[in-house]
């Protein structure tokens, strides 16, 4: 338990000692090696490397530098990344035998390990953080601390401001003031369908009961999206100072996090997170002797994407099949046991404290007219910079894969992206210009969705694409409902029709029909939604689909059944870089002979494709 | 009800796990809504959840044995076929499927003759598919018990299927 002054002393004095993390010229012999804890880095073995620093320096009896794990810095293409503060230093691709020579080097001899520092898009070697053009065009809102702290550690999120807003709301604002503020700074919800935050907590408040409660949802099913597990990873108090501060205005005193099992590393620190809360008394009864009581328990998600969806989260939560239920009733009026109950998404809650202390005018002076503030994008796909990224609304696409993302790898060509998942819609070249809000995308036929941005080069067949999404939703169907259920596994048959180059013209317009039929028909979200990814992709790449049906043909050499793969002779350089490659050994010829396929032996994998540097093999 | 397995249930076993199901009721209240938490501990605990786990669970949540039946079915983590010695996971959300997993998955299945949710009958490996392990900055990405092998090629794979395989056929000299 802690009094409000021992916890503003903490925060004094932390960050009078964390000063070096944020101020490149602190005046201080102090050093702090950060290694990057997220799960990208954490696979490649970044824990090893935080073993190995502590070792050497221990070996080498240095002490004024300290080791310290954080979460993301975002560009997990480079990882394992290990910044050292306060130079900014960044070093990329690090290795744990890597870790003597940045001792030696840098911490001994103050001198930089040159080939250890990121390569920027023009090839050029950048030394500081803040000058790799990844991070020039961003703006962290929602990632603030996200790298910056121990996110096991409360003093250091403490040191950062945290949980001062909570402190604020508790000893001076009304219920009323929290929802104002939330309200005018324009913050909608970042689950995906932009629901105004202000207005949810104002009708979850408004709801008769005295018992409510507070929900985040953590479920981040989209594959390939990972901005609320990056969230909670590199700075869960965010999270719970937010739940906290809900907890407050809507009249709640239990909080549940429902969250993937499936993310074991944001799972642990979210228990470490609400234990040191406890301890410190800003979770339980009598939060900062204000009477106030609020608690925080975790629920683990078991692997169905229908549990991001928030009345199966909320069935889930209670013990059953994640089922949605049909609304009305909303949760804000029957939710969790039949209560009143506020869920919001984690990226949404991230954001609820600086709002709180910055105050709703620096926060919607970000953005669009109608998207406020910020948004993190997962960044992932044919595209150099595969990473985390917070842009303010209304950066251009164009901006995000080119300026931030560095463009496409091995010389290929932008073909589309693809935001919101399998909810979501593709956006092709010619919209690469739209300011990326909720209205603008959904004015071109995709969404905005959760934030997983998948970038596709001009190897990529969109029908495959279109059949990757169906497969997905057909097996994450619930089943409650006929449309979803046996719609999409009509609508994968024909896809998969059209793949093996059985497919007629008439399936495309039965398609587009089924399509249609299941977006008015189903109950829930995800059933609503599960069409999308075919309507755009049919909308922008129909002559595909018609080249798949009549011409029998996929360009992009995806669709095994109808590709041939041949070597352009004209093209070979007979440089022998397919023959390497080939994992069954179905390229023939020798030294500077020009290569040829054997197509009994070829099992059309494409791996020759990719790594022809001449463009010389096709169908 | 039905199919399902009375894997390996020796009187040794049964008692094993009855003993870990009353130490793990020991920390739970009688609350319905304990019983996805109470299956996570299981399988986590046994690598899937046994019919003899089911029935105690049964009992103590007076919940029907359908009902946990159709939790268990429902969630994908939750299995009632326990994994093979080498769990084989490959991604398959949208960032590796977009660097090519798919071909992944497809050799796996070829070379190991099962499709993916099945154990061979060796009970060597099984194959799963899962959706996104977050490290979208490997991709493509599979995991052999949890260990990630980024950038991921057909060859590699093949490498790595080998090298289970000679250090099996050791193991059994």
């Amino acid at each position: 338990m802690k009094s409000l002054e021992e916890i503003h002393k903490i925060r004094k004095e932390k960050r009078k000692e964390l000063d070096l993390r944020t101020n490149t010229k602190a005046d201080t012999r102090e050093k702090h090696i950060l290694v990057c804890h997220g799960t990208g880095c954490t696979s490649s073995k970044s824990p090893q490397i935080l073993e190995n620093f502590k070792r050497i320096l221990k070996e080498k009896n240095i002490e004024n530098v300290r080791v310290i794990k954080t979460g993301c810095f975002g560009l997990c293409a480079k990882g394992p990344i290990v910044i050292i503060r306060p130079e900014d230093t960044f070093y990329a691709n690090c290795r744990p035998e890597d870790c003597e020579e940045i001792i030696q080097t840098h911490i001994i001899e103050g001198n930089v390990v040159e080939r250890l520092l990121a390569k920027d898009i023009d090839g050029s070697k950048v030394q500081k953080l803040d000058n790799l053009s990844f991070y020039k065009k961003q703006k962290r809102i929602a990632l603030k601390n996200c790298g910056m702290i121990n996110p096991e550690e409360i003093d250091e999120y403490i040191a950062f401001d945290g949980y001062k807003a909570l402190e604020e709301v508790l000893t001076k604002w009304t219920p009323e003031d929290v929802i104002k503020t939330i309200s005018d700074s324009g913050l909608r919800g970042r689950g995906g369908a932009g629901f105004p935050t202000g207005k949810k907590w104002e009708l979850t408040r408004a709801a008769e009961g005295t018992q409510k409660y507070v929900v985040c949802n953590a479920d981040e099913g989209d594959p390939g999206a990972f901005m609320d597990r990056s969230i909670l990873e590199g700075d869960p108090h965010a999270v719970l100072e937010a739940m906290a501060i809900a907890g407050y205005t809507i009249g709640a005193n239990k909080g549940f996090i429902y969250v993937r099992a499936e993310y074991p590393i944001a799972v642990q620190r979210l228990k470490i997170a609400i234990h040191q809360a406890q301890e410190y008394g800003i979770l339980g009864t009598n939060i900062f002797n204000t009477g106030f009581d609020f608690d925080i328990e975790i629920r683990l998600g078991a692997g169905a994407f229908v549990c991001g969806e928030e009345t199966a989260l909320l069935e889930s939560i209670e013990g059953k099949r994640g089922q949605p239920r049909l609304k009305p009733p909303y949760p804000a009026q029957a939710g969790l046991w039949g209560k009143p109950t506020l869920i919001n998404n984690v990226e949404t809650y991230a954001n609820i404290a600086q709002i709180i202390l910055k105050g709703s005018d620096w926060y919607s002076s970000i953005g669009t007219e109608n998207s406020k503030g910020t948004k993190v994008f997962a960044l992932g796909g044919n595209v150099n910079n595969i990473g985390l990224v917070e842009v303010p609304m209304g950066t251009t696409l164009r901006e995000i894969v080119y300026d931030i993302g560095g463009g496409i790898p091995n010389g290929r060509d932008f073909k589309a992206a693809q935001t919101g998942g399998p909810s979501g819609g593709c956006i092709p070249k010619e919209h690469l210009d739209t300011p990326i809000d909720y209205e603008s995308l959904k004015n071109i036929g995709s969404m905005m969705g959760s934030g997983g941005l998948i970038i596709m080069d001009d190897t990529k067949c969109m029908v495959s694409l279109a059949k990757f999404y169906l497969e997905f939703t057909v097996s994450e169907s619930c089943g409650k409902c006929t449309p979803c259920r046996i719609g999409t596994k009509r609508m994968l048959e024909i896809l998969e029709k059209l793949c093996e180059g059985n497919g007629t013209k008439e399936d495309i317009d039965k398609l587009e029909k089924l399509a249609i039929n299941i977006q008015k028909s189903s109950i829930c979200g995800l059933g609503q939604s599960a069409p999308n990814p075919v309507i755009s992709t049919l909308k922008y790449f129909r002559d595909e689909f018609e080249e798949h049906a009549v011409d029998k043909v996929c360009r992009a050499l995806e669709c095994k059944a109808m590709a041939k793969i041949m070597i352009d002779p004209e093209k070979c350089k007979g440089c022998g870089l397919c023959q390497k490659n080939c994992p069954v050994n179905a390229i023939e010829g020798e030294g500077r002979e020009k290569r040829a396929i054997n197509q009994d032996k070829c099992i059309k994998c494409g791996t020759c494709l990719t790594s022809c540097p001449f463009k010389a093999i096709g169908n | 009800m039905h199919d399902q397995k009375e894997n390996g249930t020796c009187q040794e076993v049964q008692a094993n796990i009855t003993q870990f199901m009353q130490e793990i009721f020991h920390t739970y209240k009688k609350q319905k809504d304990n019983l996805i938490p109470i299956l996570e501990e299981v399988q986590e605990k046994f690598g899937y959840i046994p019919k003899e786990a089911q029935k105690e669970i049964s009992e103590f949540l007076e919940i029907p044995m359908a009902e946990i039946y159709g939790v268990i079915t429902f969630y994908s983590r939750f299995t009632l076929e326990p994994k093979g010695k080498y769990a084989i996971s490959v991604c398959l959300g949208t960032a590796c499927f977009v660097k090519g997993s798919r071909k992944i998955m497809d050799r796996l299945t070829q070379r190991l003759n099962i499709e993916p949710g099945q154990t061979t009958e060796d009970g060597l490996f099984s194959i799963d598919e899962t959706r996104c392990v977050g490290a979208c900055g490997l991709a493509p990405v599979f995991t052999v018990n949890g260990e990630v092998h980024g950038k991921a090629t057909v060859k590699m794979l093949d490498t790595v299927l080998d090298e289970i395989l000679e250090k099996e056929k050791t193991v059994e000299k």
